[in-house]
């Protein structure tokens, strides 16, 4: 290979640079896309992001974006640009595993919305991108394909469960991907990797095609180095969806501009009970000088109250893993994935089909969901849960009548070591602890890098913002973002 | 509500879940339950009986703001759909109109 594939650790260029670079004809798409495919020979190996490459369509749609460059014709906004999809997301001609062996070999016959809408936006889709099974896990150790490794230090986790989404951006490896998020599996990968991870607001990117773990949580949203690039990514995925009953109709603002607007003048709570016990010192440092700097640009910064954060992990591990009994319940042998060749009748094709393609984690959240949803229990279990949660979004809507957005750390610590949480599920699932309480809510958040540890590792700082309060939470980490680039 | 679950509430939850578990399995998705279970014990101490469940996002929205939140029906009127071919293309079994299973009943 050659030298100018450059290191791991490298930030891609602009979507805004790489789209004027092709208008002009200073760049050819498809040699942008064989740039990235050399990159990806060169460096996957080591850290195991992508599970499938889609070369064909990419360099096909790559030779459609140069003949309309070269004729002169207006080009869409992502033309050219190399993105990279997470496995829980349908893509024609292309395997969908939800990074389990339930589901090897299954190639789904229809686009994801979001896919859709990023190749009538001009994308070249680079191919698929490694996560925990069924996006179940904080560190993409739970993926049947093999972990995801960070690539600022090969021995941690990107986390997870969008691990290799996060790891994909971070060793420029696509310059933009796709993940999805149910209780924290954007942003916290994002802040373990050092690049932008942005949850949606539940509601503003369609959910069709991607594979279910929890319906009423699960959001679809964009990685990118910077929080422009988020912004323009976001604003294709954006709008409503008419296969997707719960997709707003709300119109999709301009998100790009409010990246350039200044934060001066800006109301921040600053939740008390997000750093408390537990938060790294080194983290909680590195996000009181994120708020500094805001502060520092005119922000007016606010100690809230939000008094029932605790409870956010107990809610979701109820309510996401009930639904997930149920979403998981489709996988049977039958219509697609793995079926069991020991079956001998339609109750042992089930059984074993689903023991043999299901890992540990998976089982674990099915049993657990099934549990609190059996008689005798859901009124205890699954009913409190959805009483509670409905306390804690009401907290954030309380709080959003005070405040214009919230800044908070992503998680308590930077990117732990392979194998350091995964025998004990209740020590990974407060790896969550920051980042689940928005996601039962159903408001917005991003995490945005925000400096670094004593060894390097990167620090995320989490904006949230209220319902379809997008806008606010980009103009926020640019800021943040404009501090930490010294600008 | 914290009563310890039992191995035997665990082979009936998997059999309820058409789950199979090995032995050595059952034992740690017990451990597993009650360690957890535990954990979430503490939803106890929050006092909800007058708090309405949330299912949905939508459910905190006023019924006048819920369409431009989404939650609305699309027209019910015909669509194009998946062809069957592609859909068949990925069944572990098929005579292409079909799924095919294993026998139901054994007579």
């Amino acid at each position: 290979m050659s030298e100018s594939v450059g290191p791991l650790l490298q930030k891609p260029q602009s979507i805004r640079a790489l789209r004027a670079a092709i208008a002009a004809g200073n760049t050819r798409a498809t040699d942008l896309a064989e740039g990235y495919y050399a990159r990806i020979e060169r460096f996957n190996p080591q850290i195991n992001a992508y599970l499938a490459l889609t070369r064909e369509q990419a360099m096909e749609q790559a030779a459609k974006v140069d003949a309309q460059a070269s004729q002169g014709d207006p080009l869409p906004s992502l033309a050219g640009i190399p993105i990279g999809v997470k496995d829980v997301l349908t893509m024609r001609g292309a395997p969908a595993t939800a990074g389990s062996r339930i589901l090897e070999g299954y190639l789904p016959p229809y686009d994801s919305t979001a896919v859709q809408r990023l190749r009538a936006a001009g994308a070249v889709l680079l191919g698929k991108l490694n996560c925990d099974e069924f996006a179940m896990g904080s560190s993409n150790e739970n993926s049947a394909y093999g972990p995801v490794r960070n690539p600022v230090d090969l021995e941690r986790v990107p986390g997870g469960s969008s691990g290799g989404s996060a790891a994909a951006v971070a060793a420029d490896l696509a310059v933009a991907t796709l993940g999805t998020d149910t209780g924290g599996s954007i942003r916290q990968p994002a802040s373990f990797c050092g690049v932008v991870g942005v949850l949606p607001t539940y509601g503003r990117v369609s959910r069709y095609g991607l594979i279910a773990f929890a319906s009423s949580l699960d959001r679809v949203g964009p990685f990118a180095a910077s929080v422009q690039d988020a912004a323009e990514v976001l604003a294709v995925l954006a709008g409503h969806d008419l296969l997707d009953a719960t997709s707003a109709m709300r119109p999709v603002e301009d998100y790009a501009a409010a990246t350039v607007q200044e934060v001066k003048g800006l109301r921040i709570g600053i939740p008390e009970e997000y750093f408390g016990e537990g938060l790294d010192p080194e983290v909680r440092a590195a996000v009181e000088a994120g708020i500094d700097a805001l502060r520092a640009q005119g922000c007016e910064m606010r100690r809230i109250r939000l008094k029932h954060t605790q409870y956010a992990i107990p809610v979701y591990y109820l309510v996401a893993t009930a639904e997930a009994s149920a979403n998981l319940a489709r996988f049977d042998g039958v219509r697609f994935g793995h079926r069991s060749k020991s079956a001998t009748n339609l109750a042992s094709m089930y059984r074993l089909s689903r023991e043999e393609g299901f890992g540990a984690e998976v089982k674990r959240r099915i049993l657990l969901g099934t549990y609190a949803l059996s008689a005798g229990y859901y009124d205890a279990y699954y009913r409190k849960a959805q009483q509670v949660r409905r306390i804690l979004a009401e907290e954030f809507q309380a709080a959003f009548a005070e405040v214009d957005a919230i800044v908070a750390p992503t998680a308590p610590t930077a990117a732990f070591r392979l194998g350091e949480k995964s025998d004990d599920p209740l020590a990974m699932y407060l790896a969550d602890i920051y980042t689940v309480t928005a996601s039962l809510a159903g408001i917005c958040g991003l995490s945005v890098p925000c400096g670094a540890t004593s060894t390097g590792l990167p620090v995320g700082l989490q904006v949230l913002g209220p319902h379809f309060g997008e806008s606010a939470i980009f103009r926020v980490a640019a800021g943040v973002e404009r501090a930490m680039n010294g600008a | 509500m914290s009563a310890e679950v039992t191995i035997a509430e665990v082979e009936r939850v998997a059999e309820l879940a058409n789950l199979e578990l090995a032995a050595d399995e059952a034992t740690r998705m017990q451990r597993d339950l009650n360690a957890i279970l535990g954990y979430v014990d503490q939803l106890r101490q929050v006092e909800t009986s007058h708090v309405e469940p949330m299912a949905q996002v939508s459910d905190l929205f006023a019924d006048a703001e819920v369409a431009g939140h989404g939650e609305s029906l699309r027209a019910d009127a015909l669509r194009p759909s998946l062809d069957r071919a592609d859909v068949m293309a990925s069944a572990p079994d098929t005579d292409g109109a079909f799924f095919k299973t294993p026998k139901v009943i054994e007579r």
